[in-house]
Protein backbone atom coordinates (compact mmCIF):
# COMPACT_ATOMS: atom_id res chain seq x y z
CA UNK A 1 0.00 0.00 0.00
CA UNK A 2 1.30 3.45 -0.87
CA UNK A 3 2.22 5.54 2.14
CA UNK A 4 3.31 8.55 0.14
CA UNK A 5 3.41 9.54 -3.48
CA UNK A 6 5.75 12.34 -4.46
CA UNK A 7 4.64 13.69 -7.82
CA UNK A 8 6.84 15.83 -10.07
CA UNK A 9 8.05 17.93 -7.16
CA UNK A 10 10.21 20.99 -7.80
CA UNK A 11 11.92 23.32 -5.36
CA UNK A 12 13.79 26.51 -6.20
CA UNK A 13 15.20 28.56 -3.33
CA UNK A 14 15.04 32.34 -3.06
CA UNK A 15 18.77 32.37 -3.84
CA UNK A 16 17.96 31.04 -7.32
CA UNK A 17 19.31 27.55 -6.65
CA UNK A 18 17.07 24.93 -8.17
CA UNK A 19 17.47 21.97 -5.84
CA UNK A 20 14.79 19.66 -7.27
CA UNK A 21 13.02 19.41 -10.61
CA UNK A 22 10.27 16.93 -11.40
CA UNK A 23 11.24 14.48 -8.69
CA UNK A 24 8.75 11.62 -8.48
CA UNK A 25 8.83 8.75 -6.05
CA UNK A 26 6.42 6.36 -4.45
CA UNK A 27 7.03 5.04 -0.95
CA UNK A 28 5.18 1.96 0.27
CA UNK A 29 4.32 1.40 3.91
CA UNK A 30 7.00 -0.69 5.61
CA UNK A 31 9.61 0.05 2.96
CA UNK A 32 13.26 0.92 3.57
CA UNK A 33 14.31 3.38 0.89
CA UNK A 34 17.81 4.78 0.47
CA UNK A 35 18.17 8.10 -1.34
CA UNK A 36 21.58 8.06 -2.94
CA UNK A 37 23.16 10.85 -4.91
CA UNK A 38 26.10 13.23 -5.18
CA UNK A 39 26.53 16.08 -2.74
CA UNK A 40 24.18 19.00 -3.38
CA UNK A 41 21.70 17.04 -5.51
CA UNK A 42 18.76 17.88 -3.26
CA UNK A 43 18.50 14.83 -0.97
CA UNK A 44 18.10 16.86 2.22
CA UNK A 45 15.70 19.18 0.44
CA UNK A 46 13.53 16.24 -0.58
CA UNK A 47 13.59 14.88 2.98
CA UNK A 48 12.50 18.24 4.39
CA UNK A 49 9.65 18.34 1.88
CA UNK A 50 8.51 14.90 3.01
CA UNK A 51 8.71 16.02 6.65
CA UNK A 52 6.58 19.07 5.90
CA UNK A 53 9.37 21.39 7.07
CA UNK A 54 9.43 22.97 3.61
CA UNK A 55 6.91 23.18 0.77
CA UNK A 56 7.44 22.40 -2.92
CA UNK A 57 7.16 25.14 -5.56
CA UNK A 58 5.64 22.73 -8.05
CA UNK A 59 4.22 19.22 -7.92
CA UNK A 60 2.69 17.72 -4.82
CA UNK A 61 2.93 15.08 -2.11
CA UNK A 62 -0.04 12.76 -1.65
CA UNK A 63 -0.34 10.77 1.56
CA UNK A 64 -2.21 7.47 1.36
CA UNK A 65 -3.66 7.78 4.87
CA UNK A 66 -3.84 11.54 5.17
CA UNK A 67 -0.97 13.85 6.07
CA UNK A 68 0.89 12.76 9.20
CA UNK A 69 -0.04 14.35 12.51
CA UNK A 70 2.61 15.94 14.73
CA UNK A 71 4.93 13.23 16.01
CA UNK A 72 4.09 10.71 13.31
CA UNK A 73 7.34 11.52 11.55
CA UNK A 74 10.65 10.75 13.23
CA UNK A 75 13.70 12.64 11.99
CA UNK A 76 17.34 11.78 12.57
CA UNK A 77 19.86 14.43 11.52
CA UNK A 78 23.51 14.11 10.57
CA UNK A 79 24.49 15.39 14.01
CA UNK A 80 22.79 13.96 17.08
CA UNK A 81 21.51 17.48 18.03
CA UNK A 82 20.62 16.53 21.60
CA UNK A 83 19.77 19.07 24.27
CA UNK A 84 23.14 19.37 26.03
CA UNK A 85 21.58 20.16 29.42
CA UNK A 86 19.23 17.17 29.40
CA UNK A 87 19.95 13.53 30.22
CA UNK A 88 19.61 10.78 27.63
CA UNK A 89 16.19 9.88 29.04
CA UNK A 90 15.03 13.51 29.02
CA UNK A 91 16.19 13.86 25.41
CA UNK A 92 14.26 10.76 24.38
CA UNK A 93 11.24 11.99 26.36
CA UNK A 94 11.23 15.32 24.48
CA UNK A 95 8.94 14.41 21.53
CA UNK A 96 6.40 12.84 23.89
CA UNK A 97 6.61 15.82 26.21
CA UNK A 98 6.00 18.22 23.33
CA UNK A 99 2.87 16.26 22.54
CA UNK A 100 1.64 16.77 26.08
CA UNK A 101 2.53 13.47 27.69
CA UNK A 102 3.52 13.42 31.37
CA UNK A 103 6.78 11.86 32.47
CA UNK A 104 5.08 9.18 34.54
CA UNK A 105 3.06 8.00 31.55
CA UNK A 106 5.99 8.19 29.13
CA UNK A 107 8.60 6.59 31.32
CA UNK A 108 8.08 3.00 30.19
CA UNK A 109 8.24 4.01 26.52
CA UNK A 110 11.37 6.07 27.06
CA UNK A 111 13.10 3.19 28.83
CA UNK A 112 12.04 0.81 26.07
CA UNK A 113 13.36 3.13 23.36
CA UNK A 114 16.70 3.47 25.13
CA UNK A 115 16.90 -0.29 25.58
CA UNK A 116 16.13 -0.83 21.88
CA UNK A 117 19.23 1.16 20.90
CA UNK A 118 21.37 -0.59 23.51
CA UNK A 119 21.54 2.25 26.04
CA UNK A 120 19.50 0.78 28.87
CA UNK A 121 22.13 1.72 31.48
CA UNK A 122 22.61 5.30 30.30
CA UNK A 123 19.27 6.95 31.01
CA UNK A 124 20.84 9.47 33.38
CA UNK A 125 23.91 10.33 31.27
CA UNK A 126 24.34 13.79 29.73
CA UNK A 127 25.34 14.10 26.08
CA UNK A 128 28.88 15.20 26.94
CA UNK A 129 29.39 11.99 28.89
CA UNK A 130 28.50 9.89 25.84
CA UNK A 131 30.58 8.95 22.80
CA UNK A 132 29.59 10.13 19.33
CA UNK A 133 28.07 6.73 18.54
CA UNK A 134 26.09 6.66 21.78
CA UNK A 135 24.79 10.16 21.13
CA UNK A 136 23.57 9.04 17.71
CA UNK A 137 21.85 6.08 19.40
CA UNK A 138 20.05 8.51 21.73
CA UNK A 139 19.04 10.53 18.69
CA UNK A 140 17.61 7.38 17.03
CA UNK A 141 15.78 6.45 20.23
CA UNK A 142 14.32 9.96 20.30
CA UNK A 143 13.05 9.49 16.74
CA UNK A 144 11.59 6.05 17.47
CA UNK A 145 9.97 6.73 20.83
CA UNK A 146 6.70 8.07 19.43
CA UNK A 147 6.36 5.02 17.14
CA UNK A 148 6.42 7.16 13.99
CA UNK A 149 4.76 6.01 10.79
CA UNK A 150 7.73 7.29 8.87
CA UNK A 151 11.35 7.57 9.92
CA UNK A 152 13.46 10.07 7.95
CA UNK A 153 17.23 9.89 8.35
CA UNK A 154 19.65 12.39 6.80
CA UNK A 155 23.13 10.87 6.62
CA UNK A 156 22.88 9.88 10.27
CA UNK A 157 26.09 7.84 10.36
CA UNK A 158 28.28 10.02 8.12
CA UNK A 159 30.20 11.55 11.02
CA UNK A 160 30.94 8.25 12.79
CA UNK A 161 33.98 6.00 12.56
CA UNK A 162 33.83 2.77 10.55
CA UNK A 163 33.34 0.38 13.52
CA UNK A 164 30.57 2.42 15.09
CA UNK A 165 28.96 2.91 11.70
CA UNK A 166 28.84 -0.83 11.02
CA UNK A 167 27.41 -1.53 14.47
CA UNK A 168 24.72 1.11 14.03
CA UNK A 169 23.89 -0.11 10.52
CA UNK A 170 23.39 -3.65 11.86
CA UNK A 171 21.20 -2.28 14.66
CA UNK A 172 19.26 -0.16 12.20
CA UNK A 173 18.24 -3.23 10.24
CA UNK A 174 17.06 -4.97 13.41
CA UNK A 175 15.13 -1.88 14.51
CA UNK A 176 13.44 -1.62 11.14
CA UNK A 177 12.45 -5.30 11.22
CA UNK A 178 11.07 -5.03 14.76
CA UNK A 179 9.44 -1.60 14.61
CA UNK A 180 7.89 -2.22 11.20
CA UNK A 181 8.00 1.44 10.29
CA UNK A 182 8.85 2.98 6.95
CA UNK A 183 12.36 4.40 6.56
CA UNK A 184 13.73 6.93 4.09
CA UNK A 185 17.46 7.04 4.54
CA UNK A 186 19.65 9.67 2.84
CA UNK A 187 23.26 8.75 2.27
CA UNK A 188 26.06 9.28 -0.19
CA UNK A 189 27.68 6.00 0.65
CA UNK A 190 27.06 3.31 -1.97
CA UNK A 191 27.99 0.66 0.60
CA UNK A 192 25.58 1.94 3.20
CA UNK A 193 22.71 2.21 0.72
CA UNK A 194 23.36 -1.26 -0.66
CA UNK A 195 23.56 -2.88 2.75
CA UNK A 196 20.56 -1.21 4.39
CA UNK A 197 17.92 -0.45 1.83
CA UNK A 198 15.29 -2.62 0.26
CA UNK A 199 15.13 -0.06 -2.54
CA UNK A 200 17.99 2.12 -3.63
CA UNK A 201 16.83 5.33 -5.27
CA UNK A 202 19.55 7.08 -7.26
CA UNK A 203 19.25 10.81 -7.83
CA UNK A 204 20.79 12.94 -10.57
CA UNK A 205 23.09 15.89 -9.89
CA UNK A 206 21.30 19.19 -9.25
CA UNK A 207 18.56 19.92 -10.05
CA UNK A 208 17.78 16.57 -8.52
CA UNK A 209 15.45 14.07 -10.13
CA UNK A 210 15.08 10.36 -9.56
CA UNK A 211 17.43 8.72 -12.04
CA UNK A 212 16.56 5.10 -11.34
CA UNK A 213 15.67 2.59 -8.67
CA UNK A 214 17.38 -0.65 -7.80
CA UNK A 215 15.64 -3.31 -5.73
CA UNK A 216 17.92 -5.07 -3.29
CA UNK A 217 18.11 -8.86 -3.45
CA UNK A 218 19.83 -9.03 -0.03
CA UNK A 219 18.23 -10.29 3.17
CA UNK A 220 17.98 -7.59 5.86
CA UNK A 221 20.60 -9.14 8.11
CA UNK A 222 24.18 -8.33 9.21
CA UNK A 223 25.49 -11.45 7.48
CA UNK A 224 24.53 -9.96 4.11
CA UNK A 225 27.60 -7.72 4.34
CA UNK A 226 29.81 -10.73 3.60
CA UNK A 227 27.79 -12.24 0.77
CA UNK A 228 28.81 -12.15 -2.90
CA UNK A 229 25.37 -10.68 -3.66
CA UNK A 230 26.32 -7.62 -1.62
CA UNK A 231 29.51 -7.13 -3.62
CA UNK A 232 27.54 -7.53 -6.84
CA UNK A 233 24.93 -5.00 -5.71
CA UNK A 234 27.59 -2.45 -4.77
CA UNK A 235 29.11 -2.93 -8.22
CA UNK A 236 25.77 -2.44 -9.91
CA UNK A 237 24.91 0.72 -7.96
CA UNK A 238 28.38 2.14 -8.65
CA UNK A 239 27.89 1.54 -12.34
CA UNK A 240 24.55 3.31 -12.35
CA UNK A 241 26.01 6.29 -10.44
CA UNK A 242 28.99 6.52 -12.79
CA UNK A 243 26.66 6.54 -15.81
CA UNK A 244 24.54 9.18 -14.08
CA UNK A 245 27.46 11.50 -13.35
CA UNK A 246 28.83 11.26 -16.90
CA UNK B 1 49.80 27.68 41.39
CA UNK B 2 48.19 30.49 39.45
CA UNK B 3 46.85 31.92 42.72
CA UNK B 4 50.20 33.02 44.01
CA UNK B 5 51.65 35.40 41.40
CA UNK B 6 48.92 38.06 41.75
CA UNK B 7 49.06 37.91 45.55
CA UNK B 8 52.84 38.14 45.63
CA UNK B 9 52.81 41.00 43.15
CA UNK B 10 50.21 42.80 45.23
CA UNK B 11 52.15 42.40 48.47
CA UNK B 12 55.34 43.57 46.78
CA UNK B 13 53.58 46.64 45.41
CA UNK B 14 52.16 47.49 48.84
CA UNK B 15 55.60 47.16 50.46
CA UNK B 16 57.19 49.33 47.78
CA UNK B 17 54.43 51.91 48.18
CA UNK B 18 54.78 52.07 51.97
CA UNK B 19 58.58 52.21 51.66
CA UNK B 20 58.43 55.03 49.13
CA UNK B 21 56.04 57.03 51.33
CA UNK B 22 58.36 56.66 54.34
CA UNK B 23 61.53 57.37 52.38
CA UNK B 24 60.22 60.48 50.60
CA UNK B 25 58.26 61.85 53.55
CA UNK B 26 55.25 62.94 51.39
CA UNK B 27 52.45 64.11 53.67
CA UNK B 28 49.46 61.77 54.00
CA UNK B 29 47.06 64.38 52.54
CA UNK B 30 48.94 64.07 49.25
CA UNK B 31 49.78 60.36 49.06
CA UNK B 32 48.82 58.17 52.02
CA UNK B 33 50.65 54.88 52.47
CA UNK B 34 48.81 51.55 52.87
CA UNK B 35 49.14 51.72 56.65
CA UNK B 36 47.55 55.16 56.82
CA UNK B 37 44.68 53.88 54.66
CA UNK B 38 44.09 50.92 56.97
CA UNK B 39 44.17 53.28 59.94
CA UNK B 40 41.63 55.57 58.25
CA UNK B 41 39.35 52.59 57.76
CA UNK B 42 39.72 51.50 61.39
CA UNK B 43 38.92 55.07 62.51
CA UNK B 44 35.43 54.90 61.00
CA UNK B 45 34.57 51.34 60.01
CA UNK B 46 30.83 51.73 60.59
CA UNK B 47 30.64 54.84 58.41
CA UNK B 48 32.54 53.29 55.51
CA UNK B 49 30.84 49.89 55.67
CA UNK B 50 27.47 51.62 55.88
CA UNK B 51 28.35 53.54 52.72
CA UNK B 52 29.46 50.30 51.05
CA UNK B 53 26.13 48.73 51.94
CA UNK B 54 24.24 51.71 50.55
CA UNK B 55 26.13 51.49 47.23
CA UNK B 56 25.65 47.72 47.09
CA UNK B 57 21.91 48.03 47.62
CA UNK B 58 21.71 50.37 44.62
CA UNK B 59 24.00 48.03 42.62
CA UNK B 60 22.00 44.87 43.26
CA UNK B 61 18.65 46.56 42.79
CA UNK B 62 19.89 47.82 39.42
CA UNK B 63 21.21 44.36 38.57
CA UNK B 64 17.85 42.78 39.40
CA UNK B 65 15.99 45.37 37.32
CA UNK B 66 18.47 44.89 34.46
CA UNK B 67 17.93 41.13 34.59
CA UNK B 68 14.15 41.44 34.42
CA UNK B 69 14.25 44.11 31.72
CA UNK B 70 17.09 42.53 29.73
CA UNK B 71 15.63 39.03 29.66
CA UNK B 72 12.10 40.33 29.04
CA UNK B 73 13.10 42.52 26.11
CA UNK B 74 15.38 39.80 24.69
CA UNK B 75 12.42 37.40 24.68
CA UNK B 76 10.28 40.09 23.05
CA UNK B 77 12.70 40.75 20.18
CA UNK B 78 13.15 37.00 19.64
CA UNK B 79 9.40 36.43 19.52
CA UNK B 80 8.43 39.23 17.18
CA UNK B 81 10.13 40.97 14.29
CA UNK B 82 8.05 44.03 15.04
CA UNK B 83 9.30 44.19 18.61
CA UNK B 84 12.87 43.75 17.37
CA UNK B 85 12.56 46.70 15.01
CA UNK B 86 11.00 48.80 17.75
CA UNK B 87 13.37 47.93 20.60
CA UNK B 88 16.81 47.18 19.17
CA UNK B 89 17.81 50.74 18.04
CA UNK B 90 16.71 52.27 21.35
CA UNK B 91 18.63 49.72 23.37
CA UNK B 92 21.76 50.53 21.35
CA UNK B 93 21.15 54.27 21.66
CA UNK B 94 20.89 53.92 25.43
CA UNK B 95 24.03 51.79 25.49
CA UNK B 96 26.20 54.28 23.59
CA UNK B 97 25.00 57.34 25.52
CA UNK B 98 27.45 58.08 28.36
CA UNK B 99 25.60 57.81 31.63
CA UNK B 100 27.43 60.83 33.08
CA UNK B 101 25.73 62.92 30.42
CA UNK B 102 22.19 61.82 31.22
CA UNK B 103 22.54 61.23 34.96
CA UNK B 104 21.93 64.92 35.86
CA UNK B 105 18.68 64.85 33.86
CA UNK B 106 17.51 61.65 35.46
CA UNK B 107 18.36 62.90 38.92
CA UNK B 108 16.51 66.14 38.24
CA UNK B 109 13.45 64.41 36.77
CA UNK B 110 13.12 61.52 39.18
CA UNK B 111 12.29 62.94 42.57
CA UNK B 112 13.27 59.99 44.70
CA UNK B 113 17.09 59.79 44.89
CA UNK B 114 17.17 56.01 45.36
CA UNK B 115 15.06 55.48 42.24
CA UNK B 116 17.23 57.93 40.30
CA UNK B 117 20.45 56.13 41.27
CA UNK B 118 18.96 52.74 40.39
CA UNK B 119 17.77 54.12 37.05
CA UNK B 120 21.27 55.38 36.16
CA UNK B 121 22.94 52.13 37.20
CA UNK B 122 20.36 50.13 35.25
CA UNK B 123 21.05 52.12 32.08
CA UNK B 124 24.70 51.12 32.34
CA UNK B 125 24.13 47.50 33.40
CA UNK B 126 21.20 46.57 31.19
CA UNK B 127 22.85 46.07 27.81
CA UNK B 128 25.15 43.03 28.30
CA UNK B 129 22.31 40.99 29.81
CA UNK B 130 19.94 42.06 27.03
CA UNK B 131 22.24 41.43 24.08
CA UNK B 132 23.78 38.23 25.44
CA UNK B 133 20.38 36.74 26.24
CA UNK B 134 19.09 37.69 22.79
CA UNK B 135 22.04 35.90 21.17
CA UNK B 136 21.47 32.88 23.41
CA UNK B 137 17.77 32.70 22.57
CA UNK B 138 18.69 32.58 18.87
CA UNK B 139 21.45 29.99 19.40
CA UNK B 140 19.62 26.63 19.04
CA UNK B 141 20.55 24.98 15.72
CA UNK B 142 17.95 24.77 12.96
CA UNK B 143 17.71 21.00 13.36
CA UNK B 144 16.47 21.33 16.94
CA UNK B 145 13.94 23.95 15.90
CA UNK B 146 12.80 21.57 13.14
CA UNK B 147 12.46 18.78 15.68
CA UNK B 148 10.22 20.96 17.83
CA UNK B 149 8.12 21.86 14.80
CA UNK B 150 7.79 18.20 13.76
CA UNK B 151 6.34 17.41 17.16
CA UNK B 152 3.84 20.23 17.01
CA UNK B 153 5.53 22.49 19.56
CA UNK B 154 4.19 26.04 19.68
CA UNK B 155 6.13 29.20 20.40
CA UNK B 156 5.69 28.97 24.13
CA UNK B 157 6.92 25.37 24.35
CA UNK B 158 9.87 26.19 22.10
CA UNK B 159 10.75 29.15 24.29
CA UNK B 160 10.42 27.28 27.56
CA UNK B 161 12.03 23.97 26.61
CA UNK B 162 14.57 25.09 24.02
CA UNK B 163 15.36 28.78 23.70
CA UNK B 164 15.47 29.76 27.37
CA UNK B 165 17.59 26.81 28.53
CA UNK B 166 19.91 27.34 25.55
CA UNK B 167 20.27 31.01 26.51
CA UNK B 168 21.34 30.28 30.10
CA UNK B 169 25.14 30.20 29.52
CA UNK B 170 24.91 33.40 27.44
CA UNK B 171 22.76 35.08 30.08
CA UNK B 172 25.23 34.14 32.84
CA UNK B 173 28.16 35.61 30.89
CA UNK B 174 26.15 38.81 30.41
CA UNK B 175 25.14 38.90 34.07
CA UNK B 176 28.76 38.77 35.15
CA UNK B 177 29.66 41.76 32.97
CA UNK B 178 26.54 43.61 34.08
CA UNK B 179 27.38 43.03 37.74
CA UNK B 180 30.56 45.07 37.41
CA UNK B 181 28.81 47.69 35.29
CA UNK B 182 25.97 48.09 37.79
CA UNK B 183 28.54 49.05 40.44
CA UNK B 184 30.21 51.49 38.05
CA UNK B 185 26.83 52.98 37.17
CA UNK B 186 25.82 53.32 40.81
CA UNK B 187 29.08 55.09 41.64
CA UNK B 188 28.89 57.44 38.65
CA UNK B 189 25.31 58.35 39.57
CA UNK B 190 26.31 59.00 43.18
CA UNK B 191 29.11 61.26 42.00
CA UNK B 192 26.78 63.24 39.77
CA UNK B 193 24.11 63.43 42.45
CA UNK B 194 26.65 64.52 45.06
CA UNK B 195 25.07 65.99 48.17
CA UNK B 196 21.74 66.22 46.29
CA UNK B 197 21.52 62.45 46.16
CA UNK B 198 21.35 59.88 48.85
CA UNK B 199 24.39 61.34 50.67
CA UNK B 200 25.38 57.93 51.94
CA UNK B 201 27.11 55.86 49.23
CA UNK B 202 30.81 55.20 48.81
CA UNK B 203 31.12 57.74 46.00
CA UNK B 204 29.63 60.39 48.24
CA UNK B 205 32.16 59.39 50.91
CA UNK B 206 34.95 59.85 48.37
CA UNK B 207 33.69 63.32 47.41
CA UNK B 208 33.22 64.34 51.02
CA UNK B 209 36.67 63.13 52.10
CA UNK B 210 38.15 65.01 49.16
CA UNK B 211 36.55 68.29 50.25
CA UNK B 212 37.74 67.76 53.81
CA UNK B 213 41.20 66.70 52.72
CA UNK B 214 40.78 63.37 54.52
CA UNK B 215 42.77 61.70 51.79
CA UNK B 216 43.47 58.40 53.64
CA UNK B 217 39.72 57.95 54.18
CA UNK B 218 39.14 58.70 50.50
CA UNK B 219 41.58 55.95 49.59
CA UNK B 220 39.93 53.58 52.08
CA UNK B 221 36.58 54.15 50.35
CA UNK B 222 38.27 53.56 47.00
CA UNK B 223 39.74 50.26 48.20
CA UNK B 224 36.33 49.12 49.45
CA UNK B 225 34.89 49.98 46.05
CA UNK B 226 37.38 47.88 44.10
CA UNK B 227 37.05 45.05 46.62
CA UNK B 228 33.28 45.13 46.08
CA UNK B 229 33.76 45.07 42.30
CA UNK B 230 36.14 42.12 42.49
CA UNK B 231 33.81 40.25 44.85
CA UNK B 232 30.76 40.81 42.63
CA UNK B 233 32.67 39.52 39.61
CA UNK B 234 33.96 36.48 41.50
CA UNK B 235 30.61 35.58 43.07
CA UNK B 236 28.67 35.89 39.79
CA UNK B 237 31.38 33.90 38.00
CA UNK B 238 31.33 31.11 40.58
CA UNK B 239 27.52 31.01 40.67
CA UNK B 240 27.43 30.71 36.89
CA UNK B 241 29.97 27.90 36.78
CA UNK B 242 28.08 26.07 39.53
CA UNK B 243 24.77 26.35 37.70
CA UNK B 244 26.22 25.13 34.40
CA UNK B 245 28.07 22.29 36.07
CA UNK B 246 24.86 21.20 37.76
CA UNK B 247 23.30 21.01 34.29
CA UNK B 248 26.22 18.84 33.21
CA UNK B 249 27.61 21.42 30.78
CA UNK B 250 30.66 23.15 32.21
N1 LIG C 1 17.56 26.98 2.57
C1 LIG C 1 18.26 27.02 1.41
N2 LIG C 1 18.42 28.20 0.77
C2 LIG C 1 19.11 28.26 -0.38
N3 LIG C 1 19.70 27.22 -0.98
C3 LIG C 1 19.57 26.02 -0.39
C4 LIG C 1 18.86 25.85 0.84
N4 LIG C 1 18.90 24.55 1.20
C5 LIG C 1 19.62 23.93 0.24
N5 LIG C 1 20.01 24.81 -0.71
C6 LIG C 1 20.76 24.46 -1.95
O1 LIG C 1 20.07 23.45 -2.62
C7 LIG C 1 20.95 22.48 -3.14
C8 LIG C 1 20.58 21.10 -2.61
O2 LIG C 1 20.82 21.08 -1.22
P1 LIG C 1 20.61 19.78 -0.33
O3 LIG C 1 21.00 20.14 1.05
O4 LIG C 1 19.25 19.25 -0.54
O5 LIG C 1 21.68 18.78 -0.96
P2 LIG C 1 22.09 17.33 -0.47
O6 LIG C 1 21.82 16.41 -1.60
O7 LIG C 1 21.46 17.02 0.82
O8 LIG C 1 23.66 17.48 -0.31
P3 LIG C 1 24.64 16.80 0.74
O9 LIG C 1 24.80 15.39 0.31
O10 LIG C 1 25.90 17.57 0.60
O11 LIG C 1 24.00 16.93 2.08
C9 LIG C 1 22.35 22.92 -2.74
O12 LIG C 1 22.94 23.56 -3.84
C10 LIG C 1 22.11 23.90 -1.62
O13 LIG C 1 23.10 24.90 -1.65
MG1 LIG D 1 22.19 16.88 2.82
Amino acid sequence: MSLLRIARVGRRFATGTEALRDASLEIAAGDFVALLGPSGCGKSTLLRLIAGLDAPDSGFLAWGDGAPAPGEIGFVFQDATLLPWATAAENVFLPLRLRGMAWAAARAEVDAALARVGLAGFAGARPRELSGGMRMRVSIARALVGRPRLLLMDEPFAALDEFTRHALQDDMLALWRDARCTVVFVTHSIYEASFLARRIVVMTPRPGRIACEIASPLPPAPAARFSPEYAALVGRVSGVLRAEMA
Amino acid sequence: MTRWPPILAGVAALLLWQGAVWASGVPAYLVPGPLAIVRAFLDAPALLLGSLLSTLVVTFTALAVSTGLGVGLAVAITASRWARAAIQPWAVALQVTPVVAIAPLIIAWVGDPFTALVACATIVAFFPIFSNTAIGLASPPGELLDLFRLNGAGRWATLRLLRLPAALPYFLAGLRISGGLALVGAVVAEFVAGAGGFASGLAYRILESGYRLQIPRMFAALVLLSAAGIAINAVLGAAGTWLLRRRGEA
